[in-house]
């Protein structure tokens, strides 16, 4: 989409996405390494280190294929 | 406000965040104000930062469309309505929502695109004149600030169950921030953020129904314990709960006591239909789609997102019925009542509200890192939904009050600048509205009380200034007065007594979202017949004057060129299977 610049929507969603998924997957893995003393309810099944990997793909994806870089060749070939 | 509500210990909290918790929260807080700073360079007419140059995608229109309505708000208070009614809540997802959103993307987006209108009290100038344009424009502007407020109280009970942080404090960052980041970017802006905050919810909010419904032993599990609970606690009739159609035969069969009549008709008809075709905060994104077949695909592509939003709302809410449990004595923990929950004795009996249930489901399963994120979702539909109502505010301020009485000569640059400062000024009045929520026993009651007021009357008016070229002004502003003046009136007439209720609503075991309903339903039926009564009494405009606002007097342009696929009725016509087939599965 046209966003009045560069950077479309779909860049900072996936910057966003990106950021916020690594935290929690580097998270899950430390938790993995020392288990914290109070845990939550199925901790057993380490939702954040799969969460977050699959929230890092997914803003890696959609950052990279709507990087400014590739939004500038897409409206300089546009025009 | 409640004094429970603004002095809380540390120890009354859910949860504790972590460093990580609190690194994600900042790094959302600086990515908004980011974009709006990024933005700004880009709202310098009245084009620009009223209606984001029109040039939005179906896709960012859409969401934006269904984000508007998807905030804080809408998470907590459905998910508490679902544990006060069971999957009748969802009705407000699927009747509620669905049929509506296909109409105005079929229907009515036409008219709303062609006639190329700033807002709904736009088109009812064009449509009706000046006087309707007036009483709607100012009813909405009240009613937008009164639900900015809502979002502020839904902040409120967030940092306050699962933070325990200072309330003044976090309802001053979290407004300055979104007073920034609209007054900056406008509506482009808002639309931005709303779909950030999209994708920010379901990130956040998903592992919720994954993880309880594994805990539960899947949805027949699910319905299993909450049968068993509901039992122990002498709960009448507990397979209402999980069953949105065959209970609904007569008032007392449900808990919500209420008939199909009052959800087909007051809620699938006029509610739903008032809020989705002519609340302008939804409607605004629509209208800056860059062209007509984006403009009718964005209702198509809400509607499609809108009927899976249950999953992550109405099934935390079961869960929350099957399993909360107090984590001292292991026996079932009961929600109630916010005043009850808020009460000195509540807040010393650790007891919960119904709109607590989401948070406590996310401290349940979320530990270090992903409780961040939930928290966030949260926090981004509050400020996406204050933010969704300011924009709409300042738009139909500077337009359809500034512009239309105040000064009517104001140029694009002066309505920028009005715009601009009307979002702070919309922050600023939200902040004092949030007072007013306070002693409502669901949030959502609150909310649906105020659409019966301004939305169902106002649907009234539009739609039959769309379909039916015999309404005249006097019809049309009469119509709308009457419809809202008796919607109040029913209202204060059951606060004042109660025993009113038998006659509003049909039966004395109504609750407050079946009141809300049948009260809708009168108000829109006496609006459509004061408006048709007083159209016939008075002299009609002439086809000439009706062109691009009536059906039958506008040319719709046709979609031959586009392959099927590209079709709106085509992908309208999939998402209405859709809703059926979910209506019989859950019968």
């Amino acid at each position: 989409m046209k966003s009045g610049g560069s950077l479309s929507i779909w860049f900072f969603i996936g910057v966003s996405l990106a950021v916020n998924g690594a935290i929690i997957f580097a998270t899950g893995l430390y938790e993995l390494a020392s288990p914290p003393e109070h845990q939550v309810v199925l901790y057993n099944l380490h939702a954040n280190v799969w969460w977050g990997a699959v929230l890092l793909v997914l803003g890696l994806f959609f950052s990279l294929r709507f990087s400014p870089a590739r939004e500038r060749a897409r409206m300089a070939s546009n025009s | 406000m409640n004094p429970a509500l603004l002095v809380l210990s540390s120890a009354s909290t859910l949860v504790h965040l972590s460093p990580v918790d609190l690194v994600i929260i900042v790094f959302y807080f600086a990515l908004v104000l980011a974009i709006g700073l990024y933005l700004k360079e880009q709202a310098n007419t009245g084009e620009d930062f009223f209606m984001a140059g029109r040039e939005m995608t179906a896709w960012v229109a859409g969401l934006a469309f269904l984000s508007a309505n998807l905030g804080s708000l809408e998470l907590m208070g459905w998910a508490g309505n679902t544990y006060k009614y069971g999957i009748l809540a969802a009705h407000w997802y699927w009747i509620g929502a669905v049929p509506a959103m296909l109409f105005l993307a079929l229907v009515m987006m036409p008219f709303y695109h062609i006639c190329k209108t700033h807002s709904v009290p736009g088109y009812l100038r064009l449509r009706f004149g000046a006087g309707t344009q007036t009483v709607s424009s100012i009813s909405f502007a009240f009613m937008t600030v009164l639900m900015s407020g809502i979002n502020m109280y839904a902040m409120a009970v967030v940092m306050r169950v699962v933070l325990g942080w200072n309330i003044h404090v976090s309802i001053l960052v979290s407004s300055v921030t979104v007073a920034i980041y609209v007054a900056l970017g406008g509506l482009r802006s808002a639309i931005f953020n709303e779909v950030l905050q999209f994708f920010l919810i379901w990130a956040g909010a998903l592992l919720i129904p994954i993880l309880g419904l594994i805990e539960a032993g899947g949805w027949s599990g699910l319905k299993a314990k909450i049968l068993v609970n509901l039992t122990e606690q002498h709960v009448s009739n507990p397979g209402a709960y999980t069953h949105a159609w065959s209970t609904l035969g007569t008032f007392t069969d449900n808990p919500m006591g209420i008939n199909w009549v009052g959800i087909v008709f007051g809620l699938g008809a006029v509610i739903s239909m008032g809020y989705w075709t002519t609340d302008f905060l939804v409607v605004q994104r629509v209208l800056a789609a860059k062209d007509l077949r984006s403009a009718k695909l964005a209702p198509i592509i809400g509607a499609a997102f809108k009927m899976m939003v249950p999953f992550i709302v109405i099934l935390p809410g079961l869960l929350g019925l099957a399993l909360l449990r107090d984590p001292h004595t292991g026996s079932l923990l009961r929600l109630v009542p916010a005043d009850l929950a808020w009460s000195d004795a509540g807040q010393a009996a650790g007891l919960h509200s119904y709109d607590e249930v989401l948070p406590l489901m996310l401290a349940r399963y979320c530990g270090p890192g992903l409780l961040g994120l939930g928290i966030t979702a949260l926090i981004a539909g509050f400020m996406s939904g204050m933010a969704g109502n300011v924009s709409a505010f300042a738009t139909v301020w500077t337009y359809d009050i500034y512009g239309a009485l105040i000064n009517k000569n104001a140029s694009d640059e002066s309505k920028v600048t009005m715009g601009r400062w009307c979002t702070i000024i919309g922050v600023a009045v939200s902040i004092g509205t949030a007072y007013l929520v306070m002693n409502a026993h669901s949030i959502m009651d609150y909310v649906q009380a105020l659409f019966s007021f301004f939305i169902a009357p106002l649907f009234g008016t539009v739609i039959l200034g769309m379909l039916w070229k015999r309404a005249t002004a006097a019809g049309g502003f009469w119509g709308l007065f009457a419809g809202t003046l008796s919607s109040v009136g029913m209202y204060a007439w059951v606060k004042v007594n109660p025993d009113a209720v038998k006659y509003v609503a049909l039966s004395s075991q109504a609750q407050d979202q079946a009141q809300n309903m049948f009260r809708a339903l009168w108000c829109w039926l006496i609006c459509v017949v004061v408006t048709v009564v007083v159209s016939l009494l008075t002299k009609p405009k002439t086809d000439a004057e009706l062109a691009d606002l009536v059906y039958g007097l506008t040319p719709i342009p046709h979609e031959e060129k586009v392959s099927v696929f590209h079709r709106p009725v085509f992908w309208g016509v999939v998402v209405a299977i859709a809703f059926v087939i979910l209506q019989i599965i859950f019968w």
